[in-house]
């Protein structure tokens, strides 16, 4: 119990260690540039207030329940896969390691559904676009995004492919996508590339990646760990922009449809 | 609050699932220590809620407030200079950022790339981080000059995205993994609220800006500009 409270007190101390230099900065500037006070002020600060201890419980939760897990787990499903492969020859077979991207995609995509900083752009979405975003509906298609990236990812760590190419593809795809979309979707889309990767998300995937990357005969922990992260920022553009040009033209045909049956 | 708990508890419940799922049917072993476990995931499901509530009493609020009464002044200088220390204050400290940083220092000493002592890793490492942020303050600065002038995303991002095509092809191969990394990790959880309400809050109080348009992306240049950053300093270095 006592080991607890001194956990609290630390991760406490540590989130309020990040969130000063931002502090500083505001006051800063709503003193000495804007001078004037914040309108509800008390509000303001009880909300930071709860922003902090919420955030400082949600990752001391993190750390008791979810992170030893999901690294125990990386570890052990990469070592299972990878022992399965080594004794049948000395080459690697990529298609021994089909339970990792299963786990990849599966914890990419529930990690981004809980990331708190993906559930403030869709509130803040759903918000500015009086509605016509569905929250929900954007945070599903963003860890789609991430489950593909992170599973495609760990795809590349076991083939030892260079990293470059598959960026590059999935940048000249997002650049075809652009042309495609609607206008109002493309800011959204392009953030919610970085908006996956905070607090949940980074800690397991670099965990899984470092496993695999260890455990796969021939590769190098250091030099094909990386990339994960870069896999779990392009992709979910892609899923946002693929999901709203479906969307837009599902909508067309619908109302085409409809026009045909008022006129026939 | 009780419906924040209701949506926290929703909001976990996929990685439940993954993790019960994996742990019992794929690699069939009880979980360990569950007393702790269970006291972790009640903390997890309190600040969540707490956090979410936080959000939209507190940073939204204040994001806004700050980005309104600024665009109200009417200095574009001062705006700028705002964007500026946000984007490098929140970047500098950031602990994924130390973490990415200090794993490629690793990476460029044994490619011998950089001095093989802990001296000139300390130091590399220090730079990137530096060179990270300074990116992320002129992301932002871009990003809101961008909101003010009505200028169209796209452009700069595809423009941004070819330049880290081209860079990669001269950039040497160990900084390249580094830098594609990055771009992810930059975007903190209180940053990210933060910064897109000063968007939005510019956006829908300069006349003629649609806030869906021109509000979001601040995040999306966040994550870009650091990839060019660190793609640009392993050519120097």
């Amino acid at each position: 119990m006592l080991d607890f409270l001194a956990d609290v007190g630390e991760t406490v101390l540590s989130t309020l260690r990040d969130v000063t230099p931002i502090v500083v900065i505001l006051v800063v500037f709503q003193v000495a540039v804007l001078r004037r006070r914040l309108p509800n002020i008390r509000g303001i600060a009880t909300g930071s207030v709860m922003v902090l201890l919420g955030l400082a419980l949600f990752l001391i939760g993190l750390e008791q329940a979810l992170f030893p897990i999901g690294e125990t787990m990386a570890q052990q499903l990469t070592e299972k896969a990878g022992a399965g492969a080594g004794a049948l020859a000395g080459a690697v077979r990529w298609q021994d390691y089909w339970v990792v991207y299963l786990f990849a995609a599966a914890i990419g995509f529930a990690t981004t559904v809980a990331e708190p900083s993906l559930i403030a752009v869709a509130l803040k979405a759903k918000e500015v676009s009086g509605g016509a975003v569905n929250a929900w509906g954007l945070r599903i298609a963003v860890a789609v995004g991430v489950a593909i990236g992170v599973s495609l990812g760990c795809f590349r760590i076991v083939t030892g492919t260079p990293l470059p190419w598959y960026i590059v593809v999935a940048y000249v795809v997002v650049i075809i996508q652009t042309f495609l979309s609607s206008r109002t979707i493309i800011p959204l889309a392009y953030d919610s590339g970085g908006v996956t990767t905070s607090t949940v998300t980074v800690p397991v995937v670099a965990a899984l990646g470092l496993g695999l990357a260890a455990n796969v005969p021939g590769r190098s922990p250091l030099i094909d760990g990386f990339g994960l992260i870069a896999f779990a920022s392009v992709f979910p553009i892609i899923s946002v922009l693929g999901y709203a040009i479906v969307a837009d033209g599902l909508e067309r045909w619908r109302r085409r449809s409809e026009r045909q049956e008022v006129e026939p | 609050m009780a419906k924040r708990i209701l949506g926290a508890l929703r909001d976990l419940s996929p990685i439940f699932a993954v993790v019960i799922f994996f742990q019992v049917v794929v690699l069939q072993q009880p979980f360990p220590d569950i007393a702790n476990v269970v006291v972790g995931l009640v903390c997890v499901v309190l600040g969540l809620a707490l956090f979410v509530q936080g959000l939209e009493s507190g940073l939204f609020p204040l994001g806004e407030a700050l980005a309104q009464g600024m665009a109200r002044k009417g200095s574009a200088t001062a705006l700028l200079a705002l964007g500026f220390c946000l984007g490098f204050g929140t970047t500098v400290a950031e602990p994924a950022l130390i973490a990415v940083a200090a794993e490629g220092a690793q990476v460029a000493a044994d490619a011998q790339f950089i001095g093989d002592s802990q001296a000139a890793q300390d130091r590399y490492a220090l730079e990137v981080r530096l060179v990270v942020a300074v990116a992320v303050g002129i992301a932002i600065v871009l990003g809101v000059l961008r909101i003010l002038k009505g200028w169209p995303i796209h452009l700069f991002i595809i423009s941004g995205y070819v330049l880290v095509m081209a860079m990669t092809l001269f950039a040497p191969d160990e900084i390249v993994g580094v830098a594609y990394d990055s771009g992810g990790v930059t975007t903190s959880t209180i940053t990210v609220p933060l910064i897109t309400a000063l968007g939005v809050g510019l956006a829908s109080t300069i006349r003629g800006r649609n806030p869906m348009l021109d509000g979001f992306g601040l995040i999306a240049f966040a994550s870009l500009t650091p990839m060019i950053g660190v793609l640009g300093y392993g050519m120097v270095v």
